[in-house]
Parts: C-alpha cells; sequence; structure tokens
C-alpha cells in the first residue's frame, strides 16, 4: 500500500515549517539582542569608503555593531517604515532635497547640532560646518559632484573638454549615460545651451526654460542610455556600452585610480551638492543612531572618507585635511570638486527649486522619455 | 428531503469557506484599500479644517477674506508644529507645482509672527503667492476628502481655471499614450505568440505520444524556469557585449562599433516577453488540437480539398477556442507584466505597471498609483469576464 | 497526416519542421546558454576563446564558491525556504480543503467561489503588490515574515485549488459513500478514501504554490524588508546594479531546481491521468 506513505511524510515536512519558523524567531530575536545601528547608504565605492572611514572605527571605538544596506535615494522606504511603525533602517544618506522633505513630514529626527563634535580646533560645529550643510534634521557628509566623464581611448583626436561638448554629436559621436532622473540633467542642458550659471535656476523658473532643457535634451535623446545607481556609469564606460557618461566624480575616480580605467572628468558644468545623514523618526536605537552621527559628524570621519573616494569635507576645518588616496598615495585635491580650480567651473544645486519642482518635472521627464 | 440536501451542500460550503475567507483577507481586502485610496485622501481636511470650511463661502476669484488668512495661519503653523504639514504641502503642491516651499516658508516665518494688524499683509509680505486666487484654488482643490483628481490625473486630464475637465497639452500627457502603448505591445505579443505557437502546437498535437511528451516537456521547461533567470538570459545574451553581438561580430555580420542595441529598449521587452509567454499560448491551443479527430482533415482531402483549404475551412475553426484561450491568456498577462519590462525595457521599453510601480516606490504618490492600479485592474477584469465567456473559468488548466 | 509528395509540398514540410526547431531554440536556448557561462573562469558573460576550445583552464567552480561563501545569499536562501515551506503548507492546506468542496456537486455557488478562488492568480502582481503594500503597511504585516507568507500563500492557493480539483474531477464520489457506509467517519473516510487519490494533485499543488514563492519577487519588493531578502529579491537587484557572474550561478541553481520540480509534477499528472 504504497498510497499511505505520502501522509507519513507530510508530518515531517511540517515538522521543518515548526523547525524553520522557530529558527526565523530565535535569529529575528538575535538581531534585536546586539547593539547595533543599520545605516543605509548608496553603496558600491561610497559604501567601501564609508565602511573604512567611519563604520570600522566606528565600532571599534562603541563596540555598536553596524550593518550597512544599499539604496538608491528616495524617501520611499522610509515612509514606509515610519508610517507602519516597523523601523528597521536607523541612519541612512539623503539627497539635499529628500532630507528636507523627510524631515517636513516627519520621517526624520530632528538633530541638535549644539550637540556635534566641534571642529579640531574647538570651533562649535555650527560655524565650523559650511552653510546649509546643517538643516533641522540632517548633516552634511561630503561635498560630491555630478560631471561628467569620457573614456579615453574612444577619442582618438580631440578630447571633450566642456559640459557643451557633452552634448555635441558630430564632434563627439556615441552613446552617452545620464543618470534617469531630471535633476541635474536638465542643469547641465542649459548649460550646454549657453545658459550662464547664474541663470539657470532662474531659467528653470519659466516654462520657456524648462522647454528649452527639453529641447536640448531631444538633441541627444536617441544616443542617451539611463543609469540609475551609481556604480552603473563606470562600469557602462569600461564595457563600452557609453563612449562618455554622466556620473558621481567619486565613483569614476575610483574606477580611474585602483581599476586603472583609462577615464576622464570633465569639471566644466560640474553640478556641486553635499550628502546629508539623517536619522529614521522612530528608530529603535535612538541613542547609537546619535552617537553614530555624530561620530560621522567629526571633522576626521569626513577628512577619513576622502582617503578612500574623492569626496571632501562639508566642514571648514576638513579642507586643511585634504590628502593622499590611502592604498595608492595618489594626491586627493586635484580630484576634489570643491578644489578651487574645480569648483570655479561648479553650478550649486538648488535644492529648494528641486523640492518645488521634483514632482512636476519627474512627470515631464517621463511623459519626454516615453516619447 | 431539504434536511438531506442541505447537509451536503453545507459540508461542501464549509469546506471551502477558510480558504474563501483567507483569500477575502489577505488578498480582497488589499484590493479595496487600494480602490478607497484612489478616492479618498483625508490629509489635507484634516489638517487645515477651518481654512476648508471660511473657503467654502469664498467665490473663487477675489483674494480671500482676512479671516481665511488668519485661520490658515493658524492652522498652518499648528499642523507644522506636528509635523504634519510637510504632508499637507506635498498634496498641494501635486495641484499646483511650486506651492510646497511657498507653504513651508510660510509657515516657518509665521511661527514667530505673534501678533500683527493684518495676516494678508504678513502672509503675502513672505510669498506674494498667498495674494493669487489660484493658490487657494490648490488648496481647496487639495483639500476635498473624496476625489477625482487621481483619475482625472491618471487619465491626463485637467480641471481648467472654471473648472471644466480639460485634457492635459500634448507634451504633458503621460498616461494615455503609456496606456495605449501597453495595449499595442500586449497585442503585438500575443500576436507574435500566436505565429510562433500555434505551428508548434501543430507539431506536437500529431506527434507520436512519445515524441509529444518530449517536445511539451520542451515547452514546459520555460513555464517552470525562474522568471529572473529567464530575464537574466536575454540580457546575457542581447546586451551589447552580449552573446548575440559577440557571435555576429566574430562571424564578420557587424563590425565591432556597429553593435546592435537589442536590449534595454521596447525589443527587449517584446522578445523577453514574447519568450516568457510563449508556453501559455502552446498549451491551451494543444488540448484544443488534441481532441480534433484527425478524421476530419482526410476526410476533407479524400473529397479533393488541398491542404491549405482543408486547414482553413475544416482545422482552423475547430482550434479557435484554444486560439481565443491562448490569446486571452496572454493578453491579461502581458497588459499587467512588470518585471521583464522593468528590467530589460530600458527607458520606451516600459508599461503601465512600471509607472504604478514608480508611484508607488520613488514619487510617493500614492493615490495616482492606486488611481493607474485601478485601471488596470479594470482591464483585465473586463478580459477577464470575456475569458469566461469564452473557455469557461472552471476549464482553467495547469501545464 | 499523409501528404502526398510534390516538390512544393516537401518544401513546405521542411520549412515548417525548420520553424518549429528554431522555435524550440527560442524557448530553450536562452536557458541553457546560462549553463556554461556560469563556469566561466572570467568575469564576462560571454564565451572566452578558451571556452570554445573546451580549454578546462577556462572553465571553474568560482561563482559558485563567490555564492556559497556570500552571506547574503546564504540569508537569502534561508529566507526563501522559510517563507516558501509555510506559504505551501498554508495554501496546501486551505487549497486541498476548498477543492474538496468544490468538487462536491452540492456546492452552492461554485463559479463565484471558483472566481474568488482563482482571482489571486489572474490579478496582475504588481496591482495585488500594490494593494498590499497599503493594506499590510496598516495591519503592521509590512516588513515581516508573516506578511510575506501570507501574500505568498494567497498568490499561491490558486495552484492548489486547480490542480486538486482536476484530480477530483475523475473520482467516484460512491467511493465516498461506499466508505461512509461502511461505518468511516469523515476524517477516516479522507485519510484512507480521499487522500490517496487526490495526492497527486495535492503534491502537484504544493510544488506549484512553492514555486510561484520561490520566483515571487513583486510582492518581495512592495512588502518585504531588509531581513525578508529573498533569492529572487537578491538577484533582482543583482541584476539591476551589477550584473556579476554570480548570478548565473545562482540561475544555474534555479533552472536544475526548475527541472526537478517539472518532472516531478509531469511524472505525478501521468499517473494521476492514469
Amino acid at each position: 500500500m504504497t498510497k499511505y506513505r505520502f501522509k507519513d511524510r507530510i508530518t515531517p515536512s511540517a515538522g521543518a515549517v515548526a523547525i524553520f519558523s522557530l529558527a526565523a524567531l530565535s535569529w529575528s530575536q538575535n538581531a534585536l539582542g546586539a547593539e547595533s545601528v543599520t545605516a543605509v547608504s548608496w553603496g558600491g565605492s561610497y559604501a567601501r569608503a564609508c565602511t573604512k572611514a567611519i563604520h570600522e572605527p566606528f565600532t571599534a571605538e562603541t563596540g555598536i555593531e553596524v550593518r550597512m544596506e544599499d539604496y538608491n535615494g528616495g524617501l520611499a522606504q522610509i515612509r514606509a517604515q515610519v508610517e507602519t511603525g516597523n523601523v528597521h533602517w536607523d541612519v541612512v544618506d539623503l539627497e539635499m532635497a529628500d532630507a528636507v522633505l523627510g524631515c517636513d513630514e516627519g520621517l526624520l529626527e530632528p538633530i541638535d547640532a549644539a550637540h556635534l563634535p566641534p571642529g579640531p580646533d574647538g570651533t562649535p560645529a555650527e560655524e565650523d560646518f559650511f552653510p546649509e550643510t546643517l538643516t533641522e534634521c540632517g548633516i552634511g557628509v561630503v561635498y560630491y559632484s555630478t560631471i561628467y566623464a569620457y573614456n579615453e581611448e574612444k577619442f582618438s583626436g580631440s578630447k571633450p573638454a566642456t559640459i557643451g561638448d557633452f552634448f555635441d554629436l558630430e564632434k563627439f559621436p556615441g552613446r552617452r549615460g545620464m543618470r534617469r532622473t531630471p535633476v541635474v540633467n536638465l542643469e547641465f542642458a542649459l548649460m550646454a545651451d549657453g545658459v550662464p550659471m547664474k541663470q539657470v535656476y532662474a531659467t528653470l523658473d519659466t516654462p520657456e526654460g524648462v522647454d528649452r532643457a527639453f529641447r536640448k535634451l531631444d538633441t541627444i535623446k536617441e544616443q542617451i542610455i539611463w543609469w540609475e545607481a551609481g556604480a552603473q556609469p563606470p562600469q557602462m564606460l569600461a564595457d563600452g556600452e557609453v563612449v562618455m557618461s554622466t556620473a558621481y566624480n567619486g565613483r569614476i575616480f575610483n574606477a580611474q585610480i585602483l581599476e586603472k580605467q583609462p577615464f576622464v572628468v570633465v569639471w566644466d558644468g560640474q553640478v556641486l551638492d553635499w550628502g546629508q545623514t539623517g536619522i529614521v523618526a522612530g528608530t529603535r536605537n535612538l541613542e547609537a543612531a546619535r552617537k553614530f552621527v555624530a561620530f560621522g559628524a567629526r571633522t576626521e570621519s569626513m577628512a577619513a572618507i576622502g582617503r578612500y573616494i574623492s569626496y571632501s569635507p562639508v566642514r571648514r576645518s576638513g579642507t586643511a585635511l585634504i590628502s593622499t588616496h590611502l592604498e595608492t598615495g595618489v594626491d586627493m585635491k586635484p580630484h576634489m570638486p570643491t578644489t578651487p580650480a574645480n569648483v570655479a567651473r561648479a553650478l550649486h544645486s538648488d535644492w529648494e527649486w528641486w523640492s518645488d519642482h521634483s514632482d512636476e518635472m519627474n512627470e515631464r521627464f517621463s511623459a519626454w522619455l516615453a516619447r | 428531503m431539504a434536511g438531506a440536501l442541505r447537509k451536503p451542500q453545507l459540508r461542501a460550503a464549509a469546506l471551502v469557506l477558510p480558504l474563501s475567507a483567507f483569500i477575502l483577507a489577505t488578498f480582497v481586502a488589499p484590493l479595496v484599500t487600494m480602490l478607497t485610496r484612489s478616492v479618498y485622501d483625508p490629509m489635507v481636511a484634516d489638517t487645515l479644517p477651518e481654512t476648508l470650511a471660511l473657503l467654502h463661502d469664498w467665490d473663487g476669484q477675489s483674494t480671500p477674506s482676512e479671516a481665511v488668512f488668519e485661520t490658515a495661519s493658524r492652522e498652518m503653523v499648528r499642523a507644522r508644529e506636528d509635523r504634519s504639514l510637510g504632508r499637507v504641502a506635498t498634496r498641494v503642491n501635486r495641484v499646483e507645482s511650486g506651492l510646497r516651499s511657498v507653504i513651508m516658508k510660510s509657515a516657518r516665518r509665521l511661527h514667530r509672527v505673534k501678533e500683527v494688524d493684518s495676516w494678508r499683509e504678513a502672509m503675502i509680505s513672505i510669498e506674494p503667492e498667498w495674494g493669487e486666487a489660484k493658490t487657494w484654488r490648490a488648496i481647496q482643490r487639495a483639500g476635498e476628502r473624496i476625489t477625482t483628481r487621481h483619475y482625472l490625473h491618471a487619465l491626463d486630464l485637467q480641471r481648467d481655471a472654471d473648472g471644466s475637465i480639460v485634457l492635459q497639452p500634448p507634451q504633458r500627457r503621460v498616461y494615455l499614450p503609456l496606456l495605449k502603448r501597453t495595449l499595442a505591445v500586449s497585442l503585438g505579443i500575443t500576436v507574435l505568440c500566436l505565429l510562433l505557437g500555434y505551428p508548434l502546437a501543430y507539431l506536437i498535437a500529431h506527434a507520436p505520444p512519445r515524441r509529444a511528451n518530449l517536445l511539451l516537456l520542451l515547452v514546459l521547461v520555460p513555464f517552470w524556469t525562474s522568471l529572473l533567470v529567464r530575464t537574466t538570459s536575454w540580457i546575457v545574451l542581447l546586451q551589447t557585449e552580449g552573446v548575440v553581438n559577440d557571435t555576429l561580430v566574430a562571424l564578420g555580420l557587424i563590425a565591432d562599433e556597429n553593435r546592435i542595441s537589442m536590449i534595454y529598449n521596447m525589443t527587449g521587452t517584446v522578445v523577453a516577453m514574447t519568450h516568457v509567454l510563449l508556453p501559455f499560448m502552446v498549451l491551451p491551443v494543444y488540448s484544443v488540437m488534441r481532441t480534433i479527430p484527425p478524421l476530419y482533415m482526410s476526410a476533407a482531402a479524400s473529397l479533393g480539398a488541398s491542404f491549405p483549404q482543408a486547414f482553413r475551412r475544416v482545422y482552423w475553426p475547430q482550434t479557435l477556442p484554444g486560439v481565443g484561450a491562448g490569446s486571452l491568456l496572454v493578453f491579461i498577462l502581458s497588459i499587467g507584466y512588470y518585471i521583464t519590462p522593468a528590467l530589460v525595457g530600458g527607458q520606451s521599453g516600459q508599461l503601465i505597471s512600471n509607472m504604478i510601480a514608480y508611484h508607488m516606490q520613488q514619487s510617493l504618490n500614492w493615490g495616482l498609483a492606486a488611481a493607474l492600479g485601478s485601471i488596470l485592474l479594470g482591464c483585465v477584469v473586463a478580459l477577464y469576464l470575456l475569458y469566461d465567456r469564452v473557455v469557461g473559468i472552471d476549464r482553467m488548466r495547469l501545464g | 497526416m499523409t501528404v502526398s509528395g510534390s516538390g512544393w509540398e516537401r518544401a513546405g514540410r521542411v520549412s515548417y519542421l525548420a520553424f518549429c526547431i528554431a522555435v524550440f531554440l527560442f524557448l530553450i536556448a536562452p536557458i541553457l546558454v546560462i549553463v556554461p557561462l556560469s563556469f566561466n573562469v572570467e568575469p564576462y558573460f560571454t564565451f572566452t576563446e578558451g571556452m570554445l576550445r573546451l580549454d578546462p583552464e577556462a572553465y571553474s567552480l568560482r561563482w559558485y564558491r563567490t555564492v556559497a561563501e556570500d552571506e547574503e545569499w546564504r540569508r537569502a536562501l534561508v529566507n526563501s525556504l522559510i517563507i516558501g515551506i509555510a506559504a505551501t503548507a498554508l495554501a496546501t492546506t486551505l487549497g486541498t480543503l476548498a477543492a474538496l468542496g468544490l468538487a462536491s456537486p452540492a456546492m452552492p455557488g461554485r463559479p463565484l467561489a471558483m472566481s474568488l478562488l482563482i482571482s489571486p492568480m489572474v490579478t496582475p502582481v504588481i496591482i495585488s503588490a500594490a494593494g498590499m503594500f497599503f493594506f499590510y503597511s496598516k495591519m503592521g504585516l509590512a516588513q515581516t515574515h508573516l506578511g510575506l507568507i501570507l501574500a505568498h500563500a494567497a498568490l499561491g492557493t490558486p495552484f492548489v485549488v486547480i490542480t486538486v480539483t482536476a484530480t477530483l474531477a475523475g473520482f467516484d464520489a460512491n467511493l465516498t459513500r461506499a466508505a461512509a457506509s461502511l461505518g468511516a467517519g469523515p476524517v477516516r473516510t479522507f485519510a484512507r478514501v480521499q487522500l490517496p487519490i487526490i495526492a497527486p494533485g495535492v503534491v502537484s499543488g504544493a510544488l506549484f504554490a512553492f514555486a510561484t514563492s520561490f520566483d515571487e519577487v513583486v510582492t518581495v519588493l512592495f512588502i518585504g524588508g531588509l531581513d525578508q531578502r529573498t533569492v529572487p529579491r537578491q538577484m533582482w537587484s543583482g541584476i539591476r546594479e551589477e550584473i556579476s557572474p554570480a548570478i548565473l550561478a545562482v540561475a544555474t541553481f534555479l533552472i536544475a531546481f526548475a527541472l526537478i520540480f517539472m518532472l516531478v509534477v509531469e511524472r505525478l499528472r501521468r499517473r494521476a491521468s492514469g
């Protein structure tokens, strides 16, 4: 009677379920037991730099474990966690506009700047941080910039040098990578179209200005490959998928230095921004998270990031600490977006304009993409 | 007699009840929540109740009265304190771009204002937008508790200044073109599946049993293989540095710099989705073909009909139920497809479901996502009812 | 079909067969291509010269080691198993009971009940996932294993209902009555008479339900958190972010898994249909 055996087999599988459920239960309780913070960041080489520069020394100093997770920005996951009261993330790296929106919507804990560590010479944090880099719920971390970079091997004659060249298909044919968002791309388009840097956001404030930016993007649309994660552009350049791409400057730097890729950064028209770090409202590890954020806000911590990737401190006292790349000894100064020669050609991103217009621009952008 | 009848009825119903309750709780309730979300949004109405009540009597054109300004500033300051103002500002901003920072900045400043002669002047001096009627109209519209604005938005409609519903200007239309494209692509994929699947089903249906079983297994392999695995395969095959391009270059058919873009665009979406959905066409067509006695075709042949004639007149009409079932199934599955276009569709290969995911996960415009989802759900339910009439739900089989 | 062999007809038959072979290749080849590439010693997705020469040096288990040693993949596998097994147990139990009821000729409102029970299968998963996100968040089930187990069980039950109903279609109700008349209670009748007959359907349905959960990524994306990352979820970010050959190793494993499942289900179905 083989048929009866089937019934006997149910019991072991039910047992397996029970064991698995128990394992799951005890496992999640373990996760609660040890003191730890979950830090969420942009992944790839930036996350690796943070691990070395901040997470490991932080754990060594405090015994608090740091768990890492990657994301591509946006407030959706934070909102889902806060609104369900099921907060798994503690500390998050955010774009400026998101840090402000998140604070306004109560998704982030306010952080008192008075409790942040002073500079090495004793200057209070509030004075030591560059203007605007401290907000109600966000602490500035490092300056980064969106630049465009090209693969030197793809151009034998003249090389791209200005933001206009990115849009010049005749002089520099080939596919381009761009981040799939209107942010930065609209600014690039207007600058390439001859709008002076100081006029960029004033121009975008008018419907004609937005049309103009999209018309400029139209001229290269067929040649654009869109990326989303910061790790993609160096890979696309290396694979030959594109000949040039917009990218975060640090990602290109790492590919140049560590992987010896023949990439060149064009600083002209770079859009300068800074990362914010915030604490998710309702975290169960508020004290640990505060300690973690304060640790990351030290001048030395910011400077330490700059020894792994070319992002520079948002504190005045940090500028003097920019030194060399730890693994290769390369001088970091020429690679930093804030080095005087580079910053002279930079547009400062206007987060307030974007916090007002991102919904509208995103929609317009997706309509434009789909056409 | 009646009692004897009722008992097995009760028993059958009792057996079905637990699962029905389970599906209602874990599946239907979520769908109902989504439908509710698409028309109901109390956030602004709950946060600015008195302002909205006062605006009720406003003519919609002039600058509102001092009382409106006074109440609005009080309610905004209070909402800022309990951190709900950000969400209100986001909603108003969706009606009229630019008002987010107007609201947030004003509340921040008004917070410090204790005593003024005129709240109207105070607010207008902080942000001149407060003097414009359209700012207040936007607040009114965002304050509707039960609202059609998400559906209007999802159908590229808008209300103009005097409140009548008009189509968006062409460069701002997003969803109608996308919906049209989704339907067109689904239709294309259905036709493609039919063209590829029908001959295949014919071959299997008329093969000797052992070979038919083997061939059927070949159709089932992709059916069982993980969707993500199949999508990965297509990326590996079709990308610029992928197997197909490499082979073409190695054979000298194309130059190294002219590699063909076959993925991260509509081609990628169509190829990968056809691959995924083909078994759903082959299987129903095959199961109908298997029931057609070969006698009919030989009878037609013996009456002098050529194969094409016999096929068109005798065979094809008998397979129509299978063709209808397969086509509807493929069409239903493709209009709701998400994963494949998201991974291999690039930008031009995105479908309506990707837009739902976008509003769920990125823009956080959940009301709009719910409205788009409900519209898509409506399409699927309509097609499903059609399927039920053509095929019958009871006859749904797997493999 | 017997066809008299004129030249045209033969050409037609040959091109028809060629067409069918091409379509079969279209179905199978993309899946098979992955397998050898997962043994590539280089971090590329193309056949290197060494691979084409069948040089053993060009092949390695490197990517399998990478996956096996990776804590994240291991955790993903554990999550997939926990969620998959629990969802399958739930779906199979509820689905089998319901199928027994549906198969009874006495079942009132059968078409309506069937529509309800099948609905999770025909609703586009993006819509289900969006709705579940709203609802499960409100219930505190988002970002929990339990939430995903319930979601996957709901998506898996239609498969159980359909396969079990199919086996019951050929079931002789007289057997139940005979057992009852011999004094067997309903539980005994079920265990001794019905269960052995529907067992192939139950097992197939369970395998379908497990495969559904094991391959499901959309609800995981919407309602799962860091602690609920499953194998497909891990693959999803792998494909989106940095597609590494390690993905191909996982894919090969999943293909083997799918083949085994498919063969078992086919076996069971043949046995059930006699």
